[in-house]
């Protein structure tokens, strides 16, 4: 597409080549099972938090993957670190480890 | 002593083994531990892809072993090794307690293993083949799925034995059910229980079952809850396609979080419908665990007396999985079906035919 | 007769050095003390039953080791030696120098040089009921007393399983060459007495004449000489220790005293870095105890991150954030420390100060009204993942016709403890705050939860005016009560005690109580405050499963060593974690319980094998 400077309309799409993608590696780095989710839905169904608000854990991490971190920053506010999803997950992801990694990202990156 | 085989497991694949080494003129024994041979076939009513009857699979087994001394009740307590072949201890056993389920570090203690000894028999042969088999999951270990708690959860082999039995599949409160889930992967695909591979057979079950739930009540709602569909064979995906446009079965990709009992007898499920990223909750009427395969209990004992490699599932390694599937490293010692992970009934008689094939091909050259 | 030589420079310079060092540090720790605690000190130092007590504890702790003596005898008697032994030679060998001395005011070197200064006769066996020759005994004897436990501290850094311990402290250089300088002193005293005694003939004990006696007859060259060497070398290896000992380890000597005093003085730990933290930092020995308390270490290989390197990293400052997110907060290394030191709360600090930045939004909680009960049931998130447990709560309940509100029946509302181990506290007061408005709604005396981990915030930081019961407790009271009536089901049994009940809530007994009316409770290899996490700890933040299922397999071994039928415990968080790796059955005692009400059984155990069942014919 031809870069005019300005767009008219904010594009919708995951932009996967010009993603951040330094949030998913600072978050790789300190929890390496981020890479083990296969998108089940398990975490975000037996979510505590999930029943009283739209909170969904497991496309937290999903995005930030793709390299979009911005419609995750208020998202990540409402996890109260319960830690079900982890006790849940059929591939062992660390779940609240990961939710500790994403904030540190977020407060390191900005 | 020239031709003499003994088969332990008398399922699908000791059958099918059985009755070829017969068929090539050697003389075979089968030792099967419960009162009769058939295995987990016969204990199914109809099989995929086709719903042929599992009896007339069993059937055609059983033609082929006329030749075969069939020994039930017999369960395997020693295997001793000399330079003739192999003599196998089998007692007439009354277990005290067993537990079929994942061989974690802890069964494997031998706590669970607890047998009185009623009488016991010496066989000897050139060669063994092995063919334990496997046991379904236990699915009270997934406990927040409600098994053993909730009376309307049950196993997609409890099903199996209503749907042979002929009788109406009704609630626990003796009700028609209205909507009906089928829960996919329960005890495989899952770190949580210790087991990580696919038990393969459960994604068709399930398409099956939901079909014949569908065919037998018209107008109930038919879900199924999965996180993949693996209907990796011929006409898998044909019946698949056939429970969407024939049956209206409706597919939901999410893994059944967890379930709650309504005060009617009727199970509120929780799960993620992953596509529209919403958590979703359903009443159902019926809800059916598709159990995965675990390593039969009887795996971990006799694997332990040839000193057999085990993976970390517990299933049996063989020497090579691609071009010595059947052979165990041990001289005269072959390995057939599901001991060595899961596997569909048409893979379980191919299997033991090649076995079958082999050992003879060893007993004639006296090479593995 | 001479009292100065020029070699008892450095132990005086080093002298000088550490009693301001330690003064320093003292007044830092005092001139931080928030003004309530200066005037708990200020009071408690002003009461002699305090002042008592302190100091007796002093004696018992820092001399005498008891609290490592009962853990360790062999390491009890080792640290005993050295610092009853170091603190007997010191007031003893000042006592011994007055008789030579009339006066009060020698000059600090003295006593401690005091055999370079008074080379007496040789002494007589008929003459050892004479004073000095008593003293000159008793000196040597506790000489000796010094050097066996410095034999034993050798013994102990080579082969650490002769004493019961599989790992010992893996120290920093600066901690090894301290330990070397105090390591010589002793050796080095030795053998300056014993050449002195030697070569003038005189003024040793039984030990230092007889050994100075064969050195100088052994030794080539000038006796008096190498007496001389040998006494700048242990005046240097003193100073040099002095020197050395405020940032090494050691300071724990001077730290844990006042340490006991606070204690006494009532001054209690806080939630934020202050200057009990960092006096309890200090007051760390490193003695390693707490490596092999922790499981990490023992089942899963985690070597780096025990209570020692933690505290280590907090006194210099650099605690790297896995070190502070690796831990159960079990509590096992605070049971085991014999200084006392609450470790958890340490690390929970630091947590604070990783967690407290992040910021949380709970404004989609919205408050409805619950209803009315006597009786409020919180069964907790987990137990949603265990069913069997609140079902048998309810069961329970209906049975001794309790009129009970079962608060989070679809659903939850954290308890704020898990955001709290992560140090997000402000975090967890506003979903504590949340619950408490909800839990004082319901009118209700008595708030019941099967969750450990729930029951541990209820009572330490809900403030609530209701009485606040675990399931085991209020089980036990129903019974008691004869509210139900239970029979024995005579299952051989082994209870695993959850961390946030028995250390963490101090019940052990209330448990054990009720299992022992409805079965055969056989005890656990670890039990009680020595039990062993079963790995599903929320306190681990940042460990691999595969870590985990090791601390759980370890654990199960322990617990099933004996082959019970059943393995109970009464938190469903182990419950769940136990389910993974174990072939014996798990269950809650609410479930034992409830099963054990006549006619009431609800679930076959799984070792009964039956067959497909439940649907109606």
């Amino acid at each position: 597409m031809i870069d005019f400077g300005y767009t008219l309309t904010k594009d919708r799409q995951l932009d996967y080549d010009h993603g951040d993608f330094r949030y998913f590696r600072f978050v790789k780095a300190l929890e390496p099972s981020i890479d083990l989710c296969i998108g089940c839905g398990s975490c975000s169904a037996t979510c505590s938090a999930a029943q009283f608000t739209d909170f969904n854990i497991r496309k937290l991490h999903t995005v930030i993957r793709r390299g979009d971190i911005e419609s995750i920053k208020a998202e990540l506010r409402k996890c109260m670190f319960c830690g079900k999803c982890q006790l849940i997950c059929p591939r062992g992801v660390n779940l609240r480890n990961l939710i500790l990694a994403m904030n540190r990202a977020i407060e390191q990156l900005g | 002593m020239e031709n003499t085989v003994i088969v332990i497991g008398g399922g699908i694949s000791g059958m099918t083994a059985s009755g070829m080494l017969a068929l090539q003129g050697m003389k075979v024994t089968l030792l099967e531990k419960e009162a009769e041979t058939g295995g987990h076939v016969a204990r199914w009513d109809r099989l995929f892809p086709d719903r042929k009857k599992a009896a007339e699979v069993l059937d055609f087994a059983r033609e082929g072993m006329k030749n075969v001394n069939v020994v039930t009740g017999a369960e395997v307590t020693g295997i001793s090794w000399h330079d003739k072949g192999f003599t196998v201890t089998s007692g007439i056993m009354q277990p005290a307690s067993s537990v079929p389920g994942p061989e974690s570090l802890i069964a494997n203690s031998g706590s669970l293993i607890n047998e009185i000894a009623a009488g016991e028999s010496n066989y000897t042969a050139r060669a063994l083949v092995l063919a334990m088999g496997f046991d379904l999951f236990e699915a009270r270990k997934k406990e927040e799925y409600g098994y053993g708690i909730y009376n309307n959860v049950i196993t997609s082999a409890d099903l199996e034995e209503k749907f042979k039995s002929g009788k109406d599949i009704l609630t626990s409160e003796g009700k028609i059910p209205a909507r009906i889930g089928f829960v996919h992967c329960v005890g495989s695909r899952d770190e949580k229980v210790g087991n990580l591979y696919c038990s393969k057979v459960c994604c068709v079950t399930g398409v099956k079952q939901a079909i014949e739930m569908k065919e037998m009540y018209p107008s109930a709602e038919v879900f199924n809850f999965y996180m993949d569909l693996r209907m990796f064979d011929r006409h898998f995906e044909e019946l698949y396609y056939e429970a969407q446009q024939k049956w209206g079965v409706s597919f939901i990709r999410g893994r059944l979080a967890e379930c709650a009992e309504n005060p009617d007898g009727t199970i509120i499920l929780k799960t993620e419908d992953t596509l529209t990223g919403k958590p979703l909750k359903m009443t159902v009427d019926l809800l059916v665990l598709l159990s995965g395969f675990v390593p039969a209990s009887g795996t971990a004992k006799i694997a332990g007396m040839l000193g057999l490699q085990r993976g970390t599932d517990g299933f049996v390694n063989s020497a090579d999985s691609h071009s010595m599937n059947n052979l165990s490293g041990i001289p005269g010692v072959f390995l057939t079906g599901a001991l060595k992970g899961p596997i569909s009934i048409s893979e379980a008689i191919a299997d033991a035919r090649a076995t079958a094939l082999l050992l003879a091909d060893y007993l004639k050259s006296g090479k593995p | 007769m001479i009292k100065f030589n020029l070699f008892v420079l450095p132990f005086s310079f080093g002298l000088v050095f550490i009693v301001y060092s330690i003064v320093i540090h003292y007044y830092r720790w005092i001139k931080a003390l928030p003004a309530v605690d200066k005037v708990k000190l200020a009071s408690g130092v002003r009461n002699p039953s305090k002042v008592l007590a302190s100091l007796k504890e002093i004696f018992l702790e820092g001399l005498l080791h008891r609290s490592l003596w009962k853990r360790n005898p062999l390491l009890g008697y080792m640290h005993m030696s050295f610092a009853l032994g170091w603190f007997l030679l010191i007031v003893v060998g000042n006592l011994e120098s007055r008789i030579y001395h009339g006066s009060h005011i020698n000059a600090p070197y003295y006593p401690i040089f005091l055999k370079f200064f008074i080379h007496d006769r040789l002494v007589l066996f008929f003459e050892i009921f004479t004073v000095p020759a008593f003293f000159r005994f008793i000196m040597d004897f506790i000489l000796l007393f010094v050097l066996s436990g410095l034999v034993l501290a050798f013994i102990k850094r080579k082969k650490s399983k002769w004493f019961g311990m599989t790992k010992t402290t893996n120290h920093s250089l600066y901690d090894r060459i301290t330990l070397s300088c105090l390591w010589l002193i002793f050796p080095m005293r030795l053998l300056a007495e014993s050449y002195t005694a030697g070569y003038f003939g005189g003024g040793g004990g039984f030990l230092t004449q007889n050994l100075g006696k064969l050195l100088v007859a052994i030794t080539p060259g000038s006796s008096e000489m190498i007496a001389y060497f040998f006494w700048w070398s242990y005046s240097l290896v003193l100073g040099l220790f002095f020197i050395l000992m405020p940032n090494s380890r050691y300071m724990h000597i001077p730290s844990e005293m006042l340490l006991i005093v606070f204690r006494h003085c009532g001054i209690q730990p806080k939630k934020w870095g202050s200057s009990f933290s960092s006096l309890e930092a200090h007051s760390c020995s490193r003695c390693g105890v707490c490596i092999d308390a922790c499981q990490l270490n023992f089942a899963a290989g985690i070597t780096n991150i025990q209570a020692v390197y933690f505290i280590r990293g907090l006194r210099e400052q650099c605690v790297p954030e896995n070190i502070a997110l690796t831990c159960m907060v079990c509590g096992r290394c605070q049971e085991a420390c014999p200084v006392g030191i609450k470790v958890d709360s340490l690390r929970l600090i630091k947590r604070r100060e990783i967690g407290s930045g992040q910021v949380s939004d709970f404004s989609y909680l919205k408050n409805g009204h619950p209803g009315f009960a006597d009786v409020v049931y919180f069964a907790g998130c987990m137990s949603h993942l265990t069913p069997s447990i609140p079902i048998a709560m309810e069961g329970i309940f209906k049975e001794a016709g309790v009129n009970y509100l079962f608060l989070d029946r679809s659903g939850s509302i954290c308890c704020g403890r898990p955001l709290m181990l992560a140090g997000k506290d402000k975090q967890a007061n506003e979903l504590i705050e949340f619950n408490k408005i909800l839990i004082r709604q319901t009118r209700a005396k008595l708030l019941v939860t099967s969750c450990p981990i729930c029951y541990k915030v209820f009572r330490e930081e809900y403030n609530l005016p209701i009485r606040i019961q675990h399931h085991s407790q209020y089980l036990l009271e129903l019974v008691k009560d004869g509210r139900i009536a239970l029979q024995s089901q005579h299952r051989r049994v082994v209870y695993h005690d959850p961390c946030d009940l028995g250390r963490g809530g101090n019940i052990y007994e209330a448990p054990r109580e009720l299992l022992g009316k409805i079965s055969d409770l056989v005890p656990a290899v670890k039990e009680c405050a020595d039990a062993l996490c079963c790995g599903g700890s929320l306190g681990l933040l940042n460990t691999p499963v595969k870590k985990k299922d090791e601390l759980t397999k370890n654990a199960l071994e322990y617990l099933l060593k004996d082959r019970p039928d059943i393995l109970v415990t009464a938190c469903p968080l182990c419950k769940k974690t136990f389910s993974k790796h174990s072939g014996t059955e798990v269950r809650d005692i609410a479930e034992m319980v409830h099963d054990a009400i006549p006619g009431r059984l609800i679930r076959k155990t799984l070792a009964a094998k039956e067959p497909a069942r439940l649907l109606a014919d």
